[in-house]
């Protein structure tokens, strides 16, 4: 067993033994263990595979900053890609390695050890290239993914908004301290940590505040905090994001006694401090990553947290002071260091006082581990010569990297200190500050001092009393890299990047830092270049000629460690996120067995009403043909309306239309188009004056919000002083639409005062009146190319408005009728779509309307870029008609048209395909490449099974000449 | 997430704004201007690193158009004011 538990110490609880299962096997632990210390405690070296080569690796770090084992939980608390060292035991826990296949131990992927040559940095670029990336793909992300998403959606979740006068990131020695001043007097005090318990580096190591042992100090001060009504204080609760004025993102994981599996909080601070700490940083040699390598930080915190020694005959590695204390704190636990390996010359004596005993080696470096399963041996060279000491634990020191990342996501700027050999905060961007260990404290009087002062700064008290502690002094000479390091000294252990890789990239000419970390993946991903992010830009900076400050940093992402996707959604999940809105029939629709639809900003329609025995098709068919030939009524609730209202409002509508609308006279409307100043056609509609003053905007029912958007802007932005009052009346309305030959009829039983004569009431014209007793707004428009009443009624009226017209035309026939059909209706009619022929790239003259574009002086938005565009000879896609050669041919909407159907460039696109019922057969609209020129030839549709021929017509199947709908 | 102080409705967070593009020159008369000042005014909006203009909507609050002084780094907000 290379690794035990030691008799007494600890703040483990032996007195509660918990059974957990990890890979598939059963082991024990105590209450106060994380999975990584119960881990090694039982034993186990190999905990890991890694992400790419799939080398076999054990636990390296104590905390967040661990790389190597990601794991997975599994049954009731399943949750992908989870850090082993800051995963509570509790009992029952299952979990497995989150890369390997079927084990840690035992892994298949290893194989890719021996092919690691052929998969260096940028291989993703260079290799599967040929003959498409889509071949390769699924195999590779089967092979790199980390971690697997849990089975069952789970919503136990939730989200919480809070303010706070001082939000304090942190509770270390310096976030304690500071919390401790600013709830003293008064302040409301967030204070957010990330550990299972309040205390940060202090429970890794003994120390003392105010001449007690630190930890009686820790529960002191929680103690105090937890008495105060003005400060709330979350352990397990990582402030993950730092986002623009001062809003941080925290994720809590399973709030005690709450029943929830995590909690998301968003918390707008006025001030923030940044009490993150230093993560210790690897160095790179060869094998650096071998089980049994760790971080000397993480052997001191498994020592004496969490009572386990990692191994039994160790080495240090070191190239600054604070790995003395740890050589003392591992002879004192009974492991043989065999010898304290510092890559300085000289070693100061205050560090060697610490390890009386221990043979100190100065000026050497470790080049190599050894061992086929776990550390057996380090190679140790110096002045030429060089040979090995058996060990089975290398504890690794390469300095400490302050914890920048949430500093850094504030866009606050960074500063090289020389004395520490890592960068710290400079000057803040927001209502920031930093102190102790992540702004570059040494020492735990030091970090105390900056906590209470950072809190009075922040608030603007007064100076306060801060307990006394020791200062050990600290020195360091930089590290990055041992002279030899290569293809197996890793400087990102998680993403699997090595020296090699760097220097890789610098000989293909990535030489900027932020392409260095693109090319190799160096710093990305949940690591966030924790423990490796600085060794890289020192080893860059080294290979480069530069200092490390001349090459400077990445930027630091969020989230700086994994989050749940629950906590960032908390309820807003499944159909709460986008409610549906539903017109004042919707109950009445889904009775009849209506198939409802979105129908564009998130509106609910039918999309037909099947009867029984009736096949799609056969509904729709049906319902197009009662239109046709005889009279149907929809549910046009949901088109999009805006009265216009002031003396300027005419003006101002021909500004945004390409036809004039001031010169209509009341009761009279007109199509027309509206344009983006790019001169593309952005919505089309119809424009009603109601008066004198008043104006009627119809818009299509998905583009409503983006009209009312446009039209503000430009009423607001351009033209402030114009007198015009927009008002979205879209849900004041609800309307039932009459369209077909019969329509006229219908309306006139269902009992109406308006005069219905053509004379009376033409086409394009609005009148308000009754209709079935009920007030009424009607408008003579068509969708569907037949005479057509659009009755617009309060929508309380609705349900009996349509009542009423359902009975009144009982005897003609009438039908409810569905989207299917209306589109049907009005690609046979030829009539635009949104999103179909409007796809944002298409100007009046693509679709065959240049006649809606007014010819006058007078200028209108977009005119000027279409006359631009029509200025260039350039050949455009252009709406024509179609019908496929094989009258049965269906062609699927979106598909793709080549010249001669061979896979080629694209020279258009279907935008609509339907089965007329006027002509009995299938046809269509497209968007083609010079198409108006080519009516009457050939073109070829070109899909998976082969080219459809089809041939090409006038966008127009049915009444151009508009008879019917002016009937 | 920015906190956008509304001049009629006060400090609001971004959720209930649109952004609406980078605050452009005063539409020029199209009949006044060559095609290449045309297209100038129409495609090279500013985009500095640094301190912009820029227009958000108040789409979930008063529906004002506002025009915000902002620095793309900090992302401070230096000016609101209502309209151009």
């Amino acid at each position: 067993m290379a690794g035990d538990r030691l008799p007494s110490r600890g703040r483990i609880d032996r007195s509660r033994p918990l059974r957990f299962r990890f890979d598939g096997r059963d082991y024990t632990g105590f209450h106060g263990d994380t999975l990584a210390s119960a881990l090694l405690a039982n034993g186990v070296r190999i905990t890991a595979r890694s992400f790419k080569y799939h080398r076999a690796r054990g636990i390296i770090g104590a905390g967040v900053e661990e790389p190597a084992t990601l794991v997975e939980l599994e049954g009731d608390a399943a949750s992908g890609n989870r850090i082993a060292t800051t995963v509570p035991l509790v009992e029952g826990l299952s979990a497995r390695a989150v890369h390997a296949w079927p084990s840690a131990r035992f892994d298949l992927g290893a194989v890719n050890q021996l092919i690691a040559r052929l998969i260096p940095a940028g291989f993703y670029y260079k290799t599967f290239k040929w003959p498409d990336w889509h071949l390769f793909e699924p195999a590779i992300r089967r092979a790199a993914g980390l971690g697997a998403v849990p089975p069952a959606f789970d919503d136990s979740y939730e989200t919480r908004h809070a303010h706070a006068d001082l939000l304090i990131a942190g509770a270390g020695p310096a976030g304690l301290m500071a919390a401790l001043v600013a709830g003293r007097a008064g302040a409301r005090v967030l204070l957010m940590d990330e550990g299972i318990e309040a205390g940060g580096s202090l429970l890794a190591h003994k120390a003392a505040i105010g001449g007690r042992d630190a930890l009686d100090w820790v529960a002191g001060a929680v103690a105090e905090l937890a008495a105060m009504p003005n400060v709330t204080h979350l352990q397990d609760a990582t402030a993950w994001a730092y986002r623009e004025h001062n809003l941080l993102m925290v994720h809590e994981r399973a709030p005690r006694a709450d029943g929830l599996r995590g909690r998301g909080w968003r918390v707008r601070a006025r001030q923030v401090l940044v009490a993150t700490g230093a993560i210790e940083r690897i160095i790179g040699f060869d094998g650096n990553d071998r089980p049994g390598v760790m971080l000397a930080s993480a052997v001191q915190a498994h020592l004496n947290r969490w009572a386990v020694r990692p191994g039994r005959r160790a080495v240090v590695f070191t190239n600054n002071d604070s790995a003395y204390t740890v050589a003392a704190d591992m002879a004192a636990a009974g492991i043989a260091v065999a010898a304290i390996v510092d890559s300085r010359a000289s070693v100061p004596g205050t560090a060697r006082a610490q390890v009386r005993g221990i043979e100190v080696l100065p000026g050497h470096l470790v080049t190599q581990t050894h061992g086929a399963r776990g550390l057996r041996a380090v190679s140790v060279t110096a002045g030429g010569r060089s040979w090995r000491i058996p060990c089975d634990l290398l504890a690794v020191s390469g300095g400490w990297t302050p914890s920048v990342h949430l500093w850094s996501q504030s866009r606050s700027s960074l500063r090289w200190d020389d004395a520490l050999s890592a960068f710290v905060p400079d000057r803040p961007a927001q209502a920031v500050t930093a102190a102790g260990a992540a702004a570059g404290a040494t020492g735990l009087g030091q970090a105390l001092r900056q906590g209470a002062e950072a809190a009075c700064a922040a608030l603007g008290l007064p100076a306060p009393e801060v307990p006394q502690a020791e200062d050990a002094p600290y020195a360091i000479e930089p590290l990055w890299t041992v002279p030899g390091a290569g293809a197996k000294a890793f400087v990102d252990i998680q993403n699997d990047v090595t020296v090699a890789d760097l220097e890789l990239a610098l000989r293909e000419g990535y030489g900027a830092i932020e392409h260095v970390k693109r090319y190799t993946t160096g710093g990305m991903a949940m690591d966030q270049g924790k423990t490796g992010n600085l060794t890289i830009v020192g080893a860059v900076a080294e290979r480069l000629g530069l200092t490390p400050p001349e090459i400077g940093t990445t930027t630091y992402r969020p989230p700086y460690t994994p989050v749940d996707f629950g906590a960032v959604a908390g309820q807003q999940a499944g159909p709460v996120v986008l409610p549906y809105r539903h017109t004042p029939l919707t109950a009445w629709h889904k009775a009849q067995g209506a198939v409802m639809y979105e129908a564009g900003a998130r509106w609910r329609r039918p999309g037909y009403y099947p009867r029984e025995g009736e096949s799609f098709q056969q509904t729709v068919d049906r319902e197009a043909r009662t239109v046709r030939q005889g009279v149907g009524v929809y549910d046009g609730a949901p088109l999009g309306k805006y009265l216009l209202r002031g003396a300027d409002a005419g003006r101002f509508l021909d500004l945004v239309y390409t036809r004039p609308m001031s010169g209509l006279r009341p009761g009279q409307g007109r199509y027309a188009l509206m344009l983006t100043e790019d001169g593309l056609i952005f919505d089309d509609g119809v424009c009603f004056r109601l008066d004198e003053g008043r104006f009627l905007v119809s818009t299509s029912t998905g583009n409503a919000d983006a009209v009312g958007q446009a039209l503000e802007k430009l009423l607001q932005v351009e033209r402030l002083d114009w007198d015009v009052t927009i008002t979205n009346i879209t849900g004041q309305w609800g309307n039932a639409t009459l369209c077909g030959p019969l329509a006229r009829d219908v309306l006139r039983a269902a009992g109406t005062d308006i005069d219905l004569s053509g004379q009376a009431f033409p086409f394009m014209a609005i009148r308000d009146g009754s209709v079935a007793g009920l007030r009424a707004r009607v408008a003579r428009v068509s969708f569907t190319g037949e005479l057509s009443f659009e009755i617009n009624v309060r929508p309380r009226d609705l349900p009996a408005l349509w009542q009423a017209v359902l009975e009144a035309g009982a005897a003609q026939g009438i039908a409810p009728i569905g989207s299917e059909a209306n589109h049907v209706l009005r690609v046979e009619k030829g009539f635009l779509s949104l999103g179909h022929e409007v796809d944002g790239t298409a100007d009046p003259y693509d679709l065959g309307m240049g006649w809606a574009m007014a010819k006058g002086p007078a200028d209108f938005i977009g005119k000027r870029s279409v006359l631009l565009r029509r200025s260039s000879d350039r050949p455009r896609r252009e709406l024509v008609g179609f019908r496929p050669v094989d009258p049965e041919r269906q062609v699927p909407e979106g598909a793709p048209l080549t010249p001669q159907g061979r896979k080629e460039a694209t020279e258009g696109f279907v935008t609509a395909c339907v089965r007329s019922v006027v002509e009995d057969r299938w046809l269509g609209l497209a968007l083609l490449m010079d198409g108006r020129a080519r009516i009457g030839q050939t073109a070829h549709v070109r899909l998976p099974e082969g080219a459809v021929a089809v041939t090409l017509c006038e966008p127009v199947f049915h009444d151009p000449s508009g008879e019917r709908l002016r009937s | 997430m920015l906190l956008i102080d509304c001049p009629f409705c006060g400090k609001r967070t971004e959720s209930e704004f649109a952004y609406g593009g980078p605050a452009l020159a005063p539409r020029p008369d199209p009949a006044a201007l060559t095609d290449a000042e045309w297209v100038d005014w129409l495609t090279v909006p500013p985009n500095p690193l640094g301190w912009v203009e820029e227009r958000w909507w108040h789409a979930r609050g008063c529906g004002a158009w506002l025009t915000l002084r902002r620095h793309t780094v900090t992302h401070e907000i230096a000016e609101v004011r209502h309209g151009r």
